[in-house]
């Protein structure tokens, strides 16, 4: 008797145990900030993917022939290949003739010359998710008063650029800033010369397909000895149901040129799972730098893993001449599987690649995610920080590559990678690959893997911090190396962010 | 201030009873020590009122100023104003000194419905509270207990201390693993937070701090109790004969 007592006892505290662990994450799933929607009227092309479907997207944007070309050649290799399973992600097949593959608001038909003429509930959206859409009246001559700095920013809206703040002042310093539709119009001769020069066609099965639909997405150029005089960004918006967003960002960074480019991404909750298949290109010239940081927020999906964004994403930057630098900085919190490896190409002596990334992952959330460091030119150098968080159930895995070719002598990397489990349920996974073809480069790998400790929770906790305080502030000081990467805008951001995302994953 | 009464607490995990019936009272400004034995329960006392995971009250009750403590949180004790300077502080890496700090200063003054500190006032404070502990600028800046020395530990908890302002402190073994000096600079610091109100709980295996910090009453612990009460002369009488007289006379 007294055993059966012990026993529903014990049975009555699981219970308990449980319900307290759903709650939280209840509570938790309702804390995805950005998950509500924004009600206007859209277009969409009809379902599913065809020849004519790829058409009509770029008779939309008013393309020329060579375009069309390109896209259609692209969508017949697509019909060819097969989707790579290789990652350590789990998901059910993806029904690519079940979505839409264009959707525009109503109220873009016709393109607002001027952001003035955008409508105001798409500049309400931007005004709610914290994106200035509004160039701040500025006297010739003065100074922005410090803390101050600008950002210009396109945002991408579904399939459509909605508009580019700052367009007029980039250009008197020479440096070219616009959605990739406009600059296929306007400046068909970089775009011809670039696109598809770094990331090709043929790249991987999600690439090819960007390439066939991609709709809009952002153009940088920055001329010869230019330093980008602000921060350029990209805002990528999902709103339309059942719509897939693919979009295409090429940065060309000319001899000598500088610039820091940022991007940022949110769409609405819902339980349908939403593709999103985006290509970035980096084209870097010799003694020209580029820093591209990411706070990835796509909707994660709910604690059941029930809908948020696939996000498969091909990114990569090829250091074309020599002494050219790329720092790829990022931050993944949201998506329901994540699929991204922001590569650099280290083509030209003494270029150089950086890596930092934060991957979190909670509930069901799934991520596979790391770089590709491909050393081509001699005395190349490459550096890999990369700090991945695994919560609830979540499965997280850094793959990445460091190639040495036999022509890359006296080259260097190093690469570390931590990773950092909260509670038990979830898993922490590294696959380093590491190819050397010469005998004077040399490669560091370090890894480590570790839990959040019960005696630092406790030793905040007994200063007067709340537990889920105590583990975003150890988390934070775990990922700090990465986020002192980031640029001071997104730092911020990705601090209570890392808050954000872990919130109920103890308890 | 701080009223124990019959406290008997258990390991969770084990069936290991390790406070058997403890009874202490604090008044306000009072200090009082408790000295005894190794595995005598003086630590798991501090831990069991601080609200560390693993143990089970199985009897009796803690109260800070009248609010039962055994059923709040370790952040609403502290919030509360209990605070304890830890034996071993633990390691936090790349979080800075002075951002935890700031950040469980502003907790606690949240939770008591007080506006938190801007980054100037509390600078200003830290760096006021840093002088008089001779803590450099430096270790401010450094992680959270990473690669600090055996007394920079020790100072720092004291730093904590002093910005936090708890009502009532409790000190587990803060003289371990202290030279002289460290020992002499951290009673300063402590010395200098007793205003007559604040009150403190002193736990040592040996007199010599003491020597430093000047109790109003000393409390000797055995095998989970309070064996014996005294003045600061009980420490002197351990010191020169041992627990072994004093465990004999109860027995």
């Amino acid at each position: 008797m007294a055993a059966l007592d012990a026993q529903s006892a014990e049975l009555e505290v699981r219970e308990g145990v449980d319900r307290e662990t759903i709650e939280t994450v209840n509570a938790m799933a309702g804390k995805y900030k950005y998950g509500w929607e924004t009600e206007i009227e859209t277009e969409y092309a009809p379902k599913g993917l065809s020849e004519d479907i790829v058409r009509l997207i770029s008779e939309k944007n008013g393309e020329p022939q060579w375009m069309l070309d390109w896209r259609l050649a692209a969508y017949e290799r697509w019909l060819k290949m097969e989707e790579p399973r290789w990652a350590m992600l789990n998901y059910p097949e993806i029904d690519y003739q079940d979505q839409y593959y264009y959707a525009k608001p109503k109220s873009m038909d016709v393109k607002p010359k001027s952001l003035d003429e955008v409508d105001p509930k798409l500049l309400a959206t931007y005004a709610k998710l914290g994106i200035p859409l509004k160039e701040q009246a500025l006297l010739a001559g003065v100074e922005a008063p410090e803390g101050e700095r600008r950002v210009a920013v396109d945002a991408v809206f579904d399939s459509v650029s909605v508009g580019t703040t700052f367009k007029a002042e980039l250009a008197k310093a020479g440096v070219i800033f616009c959605s990739i539709s406009e600059a296929v119009r306007e400046h068909p001769e970089l775009v011809q010369k670039y696109l598809g020069s770094v990331v090709p066609q043929s790249d991987n099965f999600f690439a090819t397909l960007n390439s066939a639909v991609f709709s809009d997405g952002s153009f940088v150029y920055i001329p010869p000895g230019t330093k980008c005089p602000m921060e350029l960004s990209t805002y990528f918006r999902i709103n339309a149901e059942n719509t897939g967003q693919f979009e295409r960002t090429l940065i060309i960074a000319d001899k000598g040129a500088y610039v820091s480019y940022l991007e940022g991404c949110t769409a609405p909750k819902r339980d349908t799972n939403q593709l999103h298949a985006a290509v970035v290109e980096i084209v870097i010239l010799e003694d020209a730098e580029v820093k591209y940081s990411t706070v990835q927020n796509w909707y994660p999906g709910d604690e059941n893993g029930k809908g948020g964004i696939y996000n498969f994403v091909t990114k990569r930057a090829d250091c074309r001449g020599d002494r050219a630098k790329v720092m790829w900085t990022q931050v993944e919190t949201g998506s329901a599987i994540t699929w991204k490896y922001p590569s650099c190409i280290l083509r030209g002596n003494d270029s150089q690649g950086e890596f930092y990334s934060i991957a979190i992952a909670n509930n069901a959330q799934q991520a596979d995610t790391g770089t590709k460091m491909i050393h081509l030119g001699k005395r190349t150098k490459s550096r890999i920080v990369s700090k991945g968080i695994s919560a609830g159930r979540a499965q997280n895995t850094y793959r990445g590559l460091v190639s040495m070719h036999p022509k890359a002598t006296d080259s260097r990397n190093y690469t570390q990678c931590d990773s950092l489990l909260i509670g038990d349920k979830c898993g922490a996974h590294t696959v380093p690959y590491i190819e050397v073809k010469n005998n004077s480069s040399r490669v560091e790998h370090e890894a480590t893997t570790s839990k959040v400790d019960d005696d630092q929770l406790f030793y905040c906790r007994s200063r007067g911090m709340d537990e889920e305080e105590a583990v975003a502030l150890v988390v934070n000081g775990f990922c700090r190396e990465v986020l002192q990467a980031l640029p001071m805008e997104f730092a911020m951001e990705a601090q209570s962010l890392v808050a954000i995302s872990l919130e109920g994953s103890v308890g | 201030m701080l009223n124990i009464n019959n406290l008997h607490v258990k390991l969770e995990e084990e069936d290991k009873v390790i406070l058997k019936g403890v009874n202490l009272n604090i008044g306000p400004g009072e200090v009082h020590a408790i000295m005894g034995p190794n595995g005598s329960g003086k630590s798991t006392l501090s831990y069991v009122l601080s609200g560390r995971d693993g143990y089970e009250v199985t009897d009796g009750s803690a109260s800070l100023e009248g609010a039962e403590l055994l059923e709040m949180e370790p952040e609403e004790r502290a919030a509360a104003g209990l605070f304890l300077a830890f034996q071993y502080p633990v390691e936090i890496p790349g979080v800075g000194n002075m951002t935890f700090l700031r950040t469980a200063l502003n907790a606690q003054r949240k939770a008591r419905g007080e506006e938190e500190l801007s980054a100037g006032d509390f600078l200003k404070l830290v760096r006021e509270k840093a002088k008089t502990l001779k803590i450099d600028a430096d270790m401010l800046k450094r992680p959270v207990n990473v690669g600090f020395s055996g007394g920079e530990k020790k100072r720092n908890e004291i730093l904590q201390m002093a910005v936090l302002e708890p009502k009532m402190c409790i000190l587990d073994e803060t003289d371990s693993g202290l030279d002289v000096d460290a020992m002499k600079l951290v009673s300063d610091g402590v010395n200098a937070l007793r205003d007559g109100k604040r009150s403190f709980l002193v736990i040592t295996h040996y007199q010599r701090l003491l020597d430093h910090i000047k109790p109003d009453v000393v409390h000797i612990m055995a095998a989970g109790r309070i064996i014996k009460t005294g003045g600061p002369e009980l420490a002197l009488e351990v010191e020169n004969n041992g627990y072994a007289d004093l465990l004999a006379e109860v027995q």
